[in-house]
């Protein structure tokens, strides 16, 4: 009896997940989520140190029904889209949550690019509403109607709104100002306020229909929009949910931008479905996320490599101020701690041995999932040593966000991991060495570019055996013997930087157009001169990192490269290079003097020893 | 609204001081980001210490669209 007692109880304290595979559209899940988890904790919102709000799965469904009237009420249904710029927060989560309940899609655009950048975007994906914040509306539509302005035309010339789409309405969170801003300005409708109290009507969906349109590059040239459907979001959450299940004793910390597919799921959907809970916070201030991980107790979190290298920093720091003996215990510990969980992580074990290392980082951390860029391997596995796994994945907008990830069955930091269930990777094209292009299929894969048949055509791929299309990713890479996925880098000229950046080199190359070169072009070392060699990874070297190489010749090379070496120091750390190598000839270029990259990169990897390329 | 010559002088001692930089390399027209050597992220943690010296509370999103030293300190003049 007494066992069955446990059980009951057991149940009542953690329901069941919300399964992916019972369900046709996120709003039905979403709705099902907050039927199932009730009075429990959904959203909690800090601000510095203090709690700013807390939401139970109740309030988020009640606060989403309302907004969904008053969307319906505004006449918005199914196929409609609303846009939503904002920075991580409960009202992002609310909204979408209410525009799935009618049906509608979600263009969710990224807060970090130019107001400029924005306005473009919205152009582009023409949406009927926008979600937006208060400090942030006046800018976006300062810059929209400035780009449209004819040089010398004042401001008060042009009417406010104009530059972006007609008839777009701001929902605008924490607004205090009038309504309308200013006399042309649109109406403001203030993201706080009641609904009519009608119930609103829920629509339902297909699978195939669009759920969201994700852009995966802002900056400059071509808006690629990335469809991707109810049945991609719903199969990349299934892969997910069984690789790393969360429970209603989970909390996620969600900090990198919710627009991006990576946190859409694991710090919106997959929290939602598990009944986990997800912390925001308004600040990204390293010292604020480290007293966020601490109070509210985090349990997970995703990263990218240039917060994983803050993490460590506060580490190092927190090492620096141990006495000499505690130093060395701990040394002692993580060595122990490596022998013992070598094959399989025991994540118990290593909170009880790494405890004053644990409590830095909150004390609860189980996992923190690294994407988007290049992981470090050295810190990876320190971090992994010290009984905080770093979960590597790798994957694209263009299918859903994870194609690829880590199953720490063993852990491994010098890949990206094994395809998730669902997924295909092929190489295509691949050398002697087994390098090329990866290719991706599965049910994450996206319908196309939104308005761009042309782009999408160069990007989906008919398959042979008549099943789904390959994702061609521009990547380049290999698989190893047990599938683990390599990654050397980008196939075209792109360069993901460890901060998770996509980096052109045409546009690094401008910071060096004073240094007096003839010819001059940077490169991702990988790119030219194929996957590193094996290397000992002491010293921070590792084979996912990716340098970046100036090549360059004319007049005195050594006076050159000095100046090269200054100009690199004036930039941003994001932005510099890593090493030098002087070009063997003039480079090859087209007739309008552009120069042939593709071309080059074969004349350096024939003519330059890669030994040659120097560290600045 | 420019901010006061003084504000700007004493927000160019501090991030000189802050991130290591020769003061005399940094003019309030600079670009901010470049000529301390820093990313927006970096940038983040120059806040708190500005927020100590000027005693006032400036939000991320107010570093959005900065370039310069001199349009920051406008920033820190609104909200001081």
């Amino acid at each position: 009896m007494s066992h069955t007692h446990s059980a009951l109880s057991a149940t009542k304290l953690r329901p069941e997940a919300v399964h992916p595979n019972g369900h046709q559209h996120l709003g039905g899940l979403l709705l099902d989520a907050t039927l199932q988890f009730r009075d429990l904790t959904a959203l909690i919102e800090m601000d510095r140190k203090k709690q700013r709000s807390r939401w139970t799965f109740d309030e988020v469904r009640t606060h989403a029904l309302r907004l969904a009237r008053r969307f319906e009420t505004w006449g918005y249904g199914p196929g409609d889209r609303l846009a939503i710029l904002m920075t991580n927060q409960p009202a992002w989560l609310v909204t979408a949550f209410a525009a799935f309940l009618r049906g509608m899609v979600l263009v969710p655009l990224d807060w970090k690019l130019t107001a400029e950048e924005q306005a473009a975007l919205l152009r582009h994906a023409k949406p009927k509403a926008l979600l937006v914040e208060a400090h942030h509306w006046p800018k976006l539509v300062t810059a929209a109607a400035s780009e449209l302005r004819p040089s010398g035309a004042s401001a008060l010339q042009t009417p406010l709104g104009q530059g972006l789409p007609e008839g777009l309405r701001p929902i605008v969170t924490e607004w205090t100002g009038p309504v309308p801003m200013g006399e042309q300005g649109p109406t403001i409708e203030r993201w706080e306020e009641a609904s009519d109290g009608v119930a609103p009507t829920i629509e339902t969906r297909r699978r195939d229909d669009l759920a969201c349109i994700v852009y995966s590059s802002g900056t400059g040239g071509r808006p690629k929009g990335c469809m991707l459907t109810h049945d991609n979001y719903l199969s990349q959450l299934a892969a997910l949910m069984a690789l790393f299940p969360t429970t209603p004793n989970d909390r996620f910390f969600s900090v990198l931008p919710t627009n991006h597919a990576i946190d859409f799921l694991s710090g919106f959907i997959g929290p939602m479905a598990t009944g986990a809970i997800v912390v925001h916070q308004r600040t990204l201030r390293p010292e604020f996320l480290l007293d966020t991980l601490r109070t509210q107790r985090i349990t997970q979190m995703a990263v990218v490599p240039m917060l994983l290298e803050a993490f460590e920093r506060a580490l190092d720091e927190q090492l620096d101020k141990a006495r000499p003996w505690q130093k060395k215990a701990l040394s002692v510990l993580t060595q122990v701690n490596q022998l013992l969980t070598d094959k399989k992580p025991n994540h118990g074990l290593s909170k009880t041995l790494m405890k004053p290392v644990h409590e830095g980082f909150g004390g609860h951390l189980k996992l923190l999932f690294a994407g988007g860029a290049f992981v470090d391997e050295r810190r990876a596995k320190r971090f992994y040593d010290l009984g905080i796994p770093v979960v590597i994945g790798y994957g694209l907008t263009e299918c859903t966000t994870v194609a690829t990830v880590q199953d720490l069955a063993p852990f491994r930091a010098d890949t990206v991991g094994r395809a998730v269930a669902g997924v295909e990777i092929r190489i295509d094209a691949a050398n002697d060495d087994g390098i090329g292009e990866v290719w991706i299929r599965g049910k994450t894969v996206m319908k196309g570019y939104l308005d761009d048949p042309d782009l999408t055509a160069e990007t989906l791929i008919p398959a042979a055996d008549g099943g789904l299309p390959w994702l061609k990713t521009g990547d380049l890479g290999r698989l190893d013997a047990a599938r683990h996925l390599i990654l050397v880098g980008r196939k075209k000229n792109m360069i993901v930087t460890a901060g998770g950046k996509n980096v052109y080199p045409e546009d690094l190359e401008v910071a060096f157009s004073s240094v007096g070169a003839e010819d001059l072009a940077i490169f991702a070392e990988n790119y030219v001169w194929g996957a590193p060699p094996k290397v000992a990874t002491e010293g921070g070297a590792a084979l996912t990192h990716e340098r970046l190489v100036v090549v360059a010749r004319g007049g005195d090379f050594a006076v050159l490269k000095k100046k090269i070496v200054e100009a690199n120091k004036r930039q941003p750390e994001a932005r510099r290079v890593h090493a030098i190598v002087k070009a063997p000839a003039p480079f090859p270029r087209t007739a309008s003097m552009k120069v042939k990259r593709e071309e080059l990169a074969r004349v350096l990897a024939q003519r330059v020893e890669r030994g040659a390329i120097e560290g600045i | 609204m420019p901010a006061p010559a003084t504000l700007v002088n004493r927000l160019l001692d501090l991030a000189a001081q802050h991130y290591g930089r020769p003061r005399e390399t940094l003019t309030p027209d600079a670009d901010l980001f470049k000529s301390l050597g820093i990313d927006s992220f970096q940038a983040l943690d120059l806040l708190s210490r500005l927020e100590e010296a000027f005693s006032c509370e400036i939000p991320d999103y107010e570093l959005q669209g900065v370039t310069t030293f001199a349009g920051l300190a406008e920033i820190i003049a609104r909200r001081a």
